[in-house]
């Protein structure tokens, strides 16, 4: 019986690295504070893997030889001072350990000082509105089309079959590469939350509030997330896409929002 | 005159169990309000669990297949009040009664007529909660956390909601009065509290934390009640009220509750390993601390559930050290149980083994709460699958497998017959592999970036979702193994003798097996029995 169950967890782990390509784990993103952050959560894990391997180690060792099938007479001990000691006195010092670097990066993250780019970001059931502060810039950012007539039930169009299905929208953020950006976060109706994880980014957009914080990608790329606080019924369906480019690229994408802008105030 | 005084006397003295319906409507009989909260509880698991059914059927592929997006909602959310009020608190009020006068001497529960309501109270709550299910515009969809302004948006369920919220609070705030009036009052003499079974000190620790965040609940709730209907604006901001009150208010009382879920799951596990360990409980006064200080600790971190809303630096840092804290007294814990059974003489029986996996499971859910307490980790962790793979680790494997422990454990005291062995390792196995294959996987697609709450999803997160949901399926039937093994221990079986199991410790031992109605109606003389021992 025992062997058996083994068995499956070992299958449940085989299973788990061929499907690796995809992603197990936290991305290690295209921000600095993304990497401290994907640092941390590799330190915090290890630890629990270190301390895992000794309590469960010493569990399954008693599990084995302290079995009343083998013939042994139970000790009475219910007390042992030196190791209730250690045992408490050991994990504050991992606990240190831990908080110290964990602080720094809390700080920097919080640190939305001198922006050379600041956007402000609207939540709405169930789409995504930017505004560049400075360039004159807004509009909706709402499911990419193909997405959309995809998801529907019933809809018999299969999934796979659509390129970055429900993660893709029709007008992305684009942002300059290496431009500490700065993103103000609010809500038109009810709490949003807006997430790329490999910016290491997800800050709530609250209806009456202006919540702040910022990325500075180093990496040019596109990098997509979703919105994380419950919004409703389409609360899966309004993504976040932003397109990292060179600063050129975005002076140009820059020039053509106001023409696009400027032509729509035209002809209305 | 005087006979017939001493007649009637004599008759209050014998009577059993009134018969029929009226035994479990006027119930003041705490096995039997206790057996109530048992059957509530499991009838709500399944209720729940079909829920939980819904929502990983349409999680299986990408896609929508079976229902729509605000059904799936409507289904998450209820499926989660139902697990925290309706399955898990009564299947531990229901413990507690049973248990709780056996283990300390006492005839019964302080306040029997009081236990009869706050048991009564809560079919009327959920009564009110399902029916919400065929309301215009459906059940609430808000999520169990009844964020504003979202929850606003409920149709006409809302105030069903949140009367049913408040219910559940008055039955579990009655409850706890009675599990401290009970145990501060009634205990037999020479039982000083250090003295107490651990189950009987974790329920007094919990009773206390309910009295503290119930209300608590009650007012949160009924602010949003006002807010609705009545014209205030708390949480609106646009009457100059703050969305964000309501967070802390909720977690104010919500991280208590993890506690209050929790820590008579402890007091389970405390009074299971020893037992099939043939060794007295290591470090009992330390596990006493070390619960104490959980709770003390539960109230000085409930914005570490907020790491994403914007709260001053100094906050997060204040609440990141706070929740690394809880790891120490949690780890004390884990240590004790593991230096109980280490050289003692263990046997695997069915509450064994659900015990021993909880201290398994429950660990990993402390890890991830570990991981979980890192607060710039947190903003990546928060609201995704990860999350949802820590708390189904700690509340299944860790409070669920502690109930089931629990029921296999005291089922032959209540009963006087035997379980079917051979089918409880059955459905300990099946529970143990399947729980893994639904909720580990969880850890991956949290982490790979799947926000939780969602009815579909991108391709990439396909394979884990389908181990997910096959695991869900194969867990839900295999409680049906349960339902089985319960009934057919309470229809008859192997006479178990009143000790049960081989060495158990505990007032609860000395009596007949089953339990008769009316126990320790002259408490026992605790001095009298150590000086035998």
């Amino acid at each position: 019986m025992i062997r058996k169950s083994f068995l499956s967890v070992l299958g449940l782990f085989l299973a788990g690295t061929a499907s690796a390509e995809w992603g197990l784990n936290m991305p290690k993103g295209v921000t600095e504070l993304s990497a401290e952050t994907y640092g941390l959560h590799m330190m915090v894990f290890w630890w629990c893997v270190a301390i895992g391997i000794v309590v469960f180690g010493i569990m399954i060792v008693s599990l084995f030889l302290h079995r009343k099938s083998r013939g042994v007479e139970p000790a009475q001990f219910s007390h042992n001072t030196t190791a209730e000691v250690v045992w408490t006195a050991v994990p504050v010092v991992i606990l240190l350990v831990m908080a110290v670097p964990a602080a720094e990066t809390m700080i920097k993250l919080e640190d939305s000082r001198d922006p050379d780019l600041s956007i402000v970001v609207t939540g709405y059931q169930w789409k995504w509105h930017y505004r560049y502060q400075d360039e004159d810039i807004e509009f909706f950012s709402n499911l990419a089309r193909s997405s959309l007539d995809a998801r529907r039930k019933g809809s018999e169009v299969d999934p796979f079959s659509v390129e970055n299905y429900l993660l893709d929208v029709d007008r992305p953020v684009v942002v300059p590469v290496g431009a500490k950006v700065r993103l103000l976060l609010t809500a038109n109706d009810v709490i949003h939350s807006w997430w790329v994880p490999d910016l290491a980014i997800k800050k709530d957009a609250i209806p009456g509030m202006i919540n702040e914080t910022w990325f500075r990608a180093e990496q040019v790329g596109t990098y997509r997330g979703q919105c994380t606080e419950l919004c409703g019924k389409d609360h899966g369906y309004m993504p976040v896409v932003v397109e990292v480019v060179e600063p050129e690229a975005y002076l140009a994408w820059v020039d053509n929002q106001r023409e696009t802008g400027e032509r729509l105030a035209a002809n209305p | 005159m005087t006979t017939a005084v001493a007649g009637g006397h004599e008759a209050h003295d014998d009577h059993g169990p009134a018969k029929g319906l009226k035994r479990w409507l006027y119930a003041t009989n705490h096995k039997d309000i206790g057996t109530m909260y048992l059957i509530f509880s499991l009838l709500m698991f399944f209720v729940g669990g079909a829920m939980a059914l819904v929502v990983r059927s349409e999680l299986m592929q990408p896609g929508l297949q079976f229902v729509h997006p605000e059904f799936f909602n409507q289904m998450t959310t209820m499926h989660a009040l139902i697990m925290v009020f309706g399955a898990v608190m009564p299947a531990f009020v229901g413990l507690a009664n049973w248990m709780i006068p056996m283990m300390i001497g006492a005839p019964d529960m302080a306040l029997p007529r009081m236990n009869n309501w706050s048991f009564w109270i809560l079919p009327v709550a959920f009564g009110l909660l399902l029916s919400t299910l065929f309301m215009p515009g459906g059940a609430p969809a808000g999520g169990w956390t009844m964020y504003p302004p979202l929850i606003l948006q409920t149709g006409d369920a809302f105030p069903f909601l949140i009367f049913s919220v408040h219910l559940m609070g008055l039955s579990s705030i009655m409850g706890a009065i009675n599990v401290i009036v009970t145990i501060l009052n009634m205990r037999a003499p020479g039982m000083t509290l250090l003295k107490m079974p651990m189950f009987v000190w974790t329920w007094l620790i919990t009773a206390y934390l309910l009295i503290a965040v119930m209300p608590v609940l009650a007012g949160a709730v009924t602010m949003l009640l006002t807010d609705q209907f009545f014209g205030t604006s708390f949480f609106l901001a646009a009457g100059g009220g703050d969305p964000v009150l309501f967070q802390h208010i909720f977690w104010f009382f919500g991280h208590p509750e993890v506690y209050i879920m929790i820590l008579p799951a402890f007091g389970v596990v405390s009074e299971i390993i020893p037992t099939f360990s043939r060794k007295p409980l290591f470090g009992y006064d330390s596990m006493v601390y070390a619960a104490s200080s959980i709770a003390f600790l539960s109230f000085i971190v409930w914005a570490h559930h907020m790491f994403t809303v914007g709260m001053p630096l100094s906050g997060q840092l204040f609440f990141m050290f706070a929740t690394m804290l809880i790891a120490v007294p949690t780890g004390v814990k884990v240590f004790n149980w593991i230096a109980t059974m280490w050289r003692g003489a263990m046997t695997f029986e069915t509450p064994m083994l659900f015990a021993l996996a909880f201290v398994f499971l429950f660990t990993i859910g402390g890890f991830s709460g570990l991981m979980l307490a890192i607060a710039p980790a947190d903003v990546q962790y928060h609201d995704t699958y990860f999350v949802v793979a820590h708390f189904h680790y700690v509340l299944v494997p860790g409070s669920i497998f502690a109930i089931m422990a629990a029921g296999y454990y005291w089922l032959p005291k209540w009963t006087g017959n035997m379980y079917n062995e051979t089918l409880g390792k059955w459905h300990f196995w099946l529970s143990t592999i399947f729980v893994n294959l639904t909720f580990f996987p969880m850890h991956f697609l949290g982490l790979a970036g799947m926000p939780r709450r969602i009815p579909d999803y991108g391709t990439q997160f396909a394979d884990f979702n389908f181990w997910a949901s096959i695991g869900a399926m194969g867990f839900g039937f295999s409680q049906i193994l349960f339902v089985i093994v319960v009934w057919q221990c309470v229809r008859g079986g192997e006479k178990a003798t009143d000790k049960v199991w081989e060495r158990p410790i505990g007032l609860e031992w000395t009596l007949p097996s089953p339990a008769p109605y009316h126990s320790f109606t002259t408490p026992p003389n605790l001095e009298a029995k150590e000086a035998k021992a």
